[in-house]
């Protein structure tokens, strides 16, 4: 069912009247009951999450994620030494005991290094991904739910940015600054990278707006901002919390690719797309300096595309 | 919600007249612009809508019972849907008031809701599907009323009771997918009657129900209607369904009135060739009919209202008048009248 991930002006018809957790969650909390206690949870997202679990593919990929997560808010904990403690004496060391994954140029212990590159990368992924997803949920309502003029000019926006390849975007903004932190990096990310997203949640607002219980929403008196919040957004945000979801793991190699081209982070940041670009270099006699963080960002991708998959299918009535 | 609740005798700071009908709309009329021209939805209903009065609004689908309703709640999709004539006043105070552009705005949107409700035709598409009932209904009461979130649901489960949704207590937390239609439907008139509206407004309620439960839910809503003195519009395309409920009876096509009166000298006495038409084409159980007979033709483009009467391309017995004449809505004797060159005509076949 990719026709759910593909932007489209023509409102999806199959969109999953699910949920996303928070609304749930304080649903839940505002009316605690006895069904809820016995577990006989009945609403959309309940059933989405009896799905999940029992799929080997959101168990594992959610795991790898956690797993991540946790390494980049403390890598200090699985490190087995300071990063950038180096010694030029065990300068390009193969994979031992004492360096799991070998040493860099620089004599830096390189397991220890690729630790510290998860923080830079997922940071640059959830940061980047939270406010596109921000942006398109407020644009994409507005624009859905208010139509006409409005909808026209955040469309005509939308349209433009389109234009703008994410990655060549990326180079030529990032050649112009000189300093490049994970703050410049983000930023250019989220500028470049909002519009899909936006006509995703245009698309979809458009879809729930047309149901009967906003009318009756409408009728009971409640306001414009009141029937966003309530009743069209949590109908709406299936298909855009599957895209986000994949999105962590575009974004992801896309500052890496950034890094990699000279134009993302800068030395001596630790990323994986700046070890990355070290490596290519001695390729032949260091392989170790490319294998180790090109697999540690391959399966970080590969962890949040599967995430956005499984989440698809369990939030997909049509695929059960 | 059996305490009343003390109302303001002010709305939107405009004072109610007490003695004035719950409802009243004199010669609405509403268009909706579109690329291809313009549709003339509702052209000059009127009716009042007195405190317990029942009034149902029967017509085929696209005759304009729905839009008009929608102008009355101010829910009308504007554009391209606009008012261009006509006034509605809820208690003396008028709704609708001119602008600029010389079409008319809904200007008291307090009303919805807690004044004027509505009860729509499918409940389970009118009720958010990631909610409970519960707390869809305890969220007016929190929203308008300002209760505490274990009120609101001590007052769900008792409109529940009201409404008589069995072992309410329970089903407080049941999503509405797990009910069965004519639940559904109740809990979508508890909602309606949340906040004691002065004035209920059901659009087709009883169409996607089973006969029998149809039956029951007409039931429900006299018996409410008896209980708390609201004033109940229905909508309808079916005569039979609402005859034993309603009081008067207001038939339209194409937007406009084709015969007004009491509910049961229309029903016993049409005299409108399209009132007759319409219970023709429905079964009823008073009358043997050996076929049903469909109404000729199909209904009105609104984009082009025939001339004269606009029933006249598919009444049996239009004549050459009947195409540049519109017939005014004259009294026909016995509690009602009709907008029909030769209503005696239609009565002597009866």
């Amino acid at each position: 069912m990719t026709d759910d991930l593909r932007p489209s002006d023509e409102p999806s018809t199959n969109i999953d009247p699910a949920i996303d957790v928070e609304v749930e969650a304080e649903a839940l909390g505002r009316v605690p009951d006895a069904s809820a206690q016995d577990g006989r949870t009945a609403s959309l997202w309940g059933d989405a999450w009896r799905q999940l679990r029992r799929r080997p593919v959101f168990v594992i990929s959610a795991t790898i994620i956690v797993i991540l997560v946790i390494i980049s808010l403390w890598p200090g904990l699985f490190a087995t030494h300071d990063p950038r403690d180096c010694n030029l004496i065990d300068s390009l060391l193969l994979p031992s005991s004492e360096h799991w994954f070998g040493t860099d140029l620089q004599g830096c212990d390189y397991y220890s290094r690729t630790l510290y590159g998860t923080r830079v990368s997922i940071t640059i992924g959830i940061v980047v991904v939270f406010f596109i997803t921000l942006i398109a949920i407020i644009g994409g309502s507005i624009a859905g739910y208010y139509g006409r003029a409005v909808d026209s000019i955040i469309g005509r926006i939308t349209d433009i940015w389109f234009v703008i390849p994410t990655i060549l975007g990326g180079i030529v903004i990032l050649s112009l600054v000189r300093t490049r932190g994970i703050t410049t990096v983000s930023l250019v990310l989220i500028v470049l990278g909002w519009a899909t997203l936006l006509r995703l949640v245009r698309s979809s607002v458009l879809a729930v707006k047309a149901n009967d219980y906003v009318e009756a929403a409408r009728a009971m008196g409640a306001s414009n901002f009141r029937i966003i919040v309530r009743h069209i957004l949590p109908n709406a945000l299936a298909p855009v919390i599957i895209v986000s979801a994949i999105n962590v793991g575009v974004i992801i190699a896309a500052e890496a690719a950034l890094s990699f081209l000279g134009v993302g982070l800068q030395l001596p940041a630790i990323s994986w797309g700046l070890m990355i670009s070290v490596a290519q270099q001695r390729i032949i006699s260091a392989p170790h300096l490319l294998l180790f963080p090109g697999a540690f960002l391959s399966v970080t991708v590969f962890s949040f595309i599967l995430m956005g998959d499984a989440l698809r299918d369990a939030l997909d009535p049509k695929l059960r | 919600m059996t305490e009343t609740i003390a109302r303001s005798d002010k709305l939107a700071g405009r004072p109610i007249d007490p003695n004035a009908p719950f409802l009243e709309v004199r010669d609405l009329n509403v268009e909706f612009r579109i690329e291809d021209g313009i549709v003339r939805a509702v052209n000059g209903l009127s009716y009042t809508l007195g405190q317990g009065e029942t009034l149902a609004i029967l017509g085929e689908s696209g005759s304009g019972k729905s839009v008009s309703a929608q102008a009355v709640m101010g829910i009308l999709d504007t554009p391209p849907g606009f008012v261009t004539a006509g006034t509605v006043k809820f208690r003396g105070v008028d709704l609708l008031a001119k602008n600029k552009k010389g079409t008319f705005d809904h200007v008291v949107p307090e009303v919805r809701g807690s004044r004027i409700a509505m009860v729509f035709q499918d409940a389970l598409t009118a009720l958010n599907p990631v909610f409970t009932v519960g707390w869809q209904l305890g969220e007016m009461l929190r929203k308008h009323r300002g209760y505490s979130k274990k009120d609101a649901k001590e007052g769900a489960i008792e409109l529940m009771e009201r409404v008589k949704i069995p072992s309410a207590r329970e089903r407080v937390n049941s999503y509405p997918h797990e009910f069965s239609g004519g639940m559904r439907q109740r809990v979508m008139i508890a909602m309606a009657l949340s906040l004691d509206p002065d004035v209920l407004i059901a659009d087709e309620p009883t169409t996607a129900l089973d006969v029998t439960v149809q039956a029951q839910i007409m039931e429900l809503l006299s018996e409410l209607q008896a209980e708390t003195g609201t004033g109940l519009i229905l909508i309808t395309h079916d005569l039979a369904v609402v005859a034993e409920v309603a009081d008067r009876v207001v038939v339209m096509y194409a937007g406009m009135r084709m015969e007004v009166g009491e509910i049961q000298a229309v029903y016993h006495r049409p005299s409108h060739p399209y009132t007759l038409g319409l219970m023709k084409s429905l079964a009823r159980h008073d009358m043997h009919v050996e076929r049903l007979t469909p109404i000729a033709g199909s209904p009105p483009d609104l984009l082009h209202i025939p001339t004269g009467c606009p029933f006249h391309p598919r009444c049996p017995y239009a004549k050459d008048i009947c195409s540049t004449e519109i017939p005014s809505l004259d009294a026909v004797g016995g509690g009602h009248a009709s907008a029909c060159h030769f209503w005696q005509e239609v009565q002597i076949e009866i």
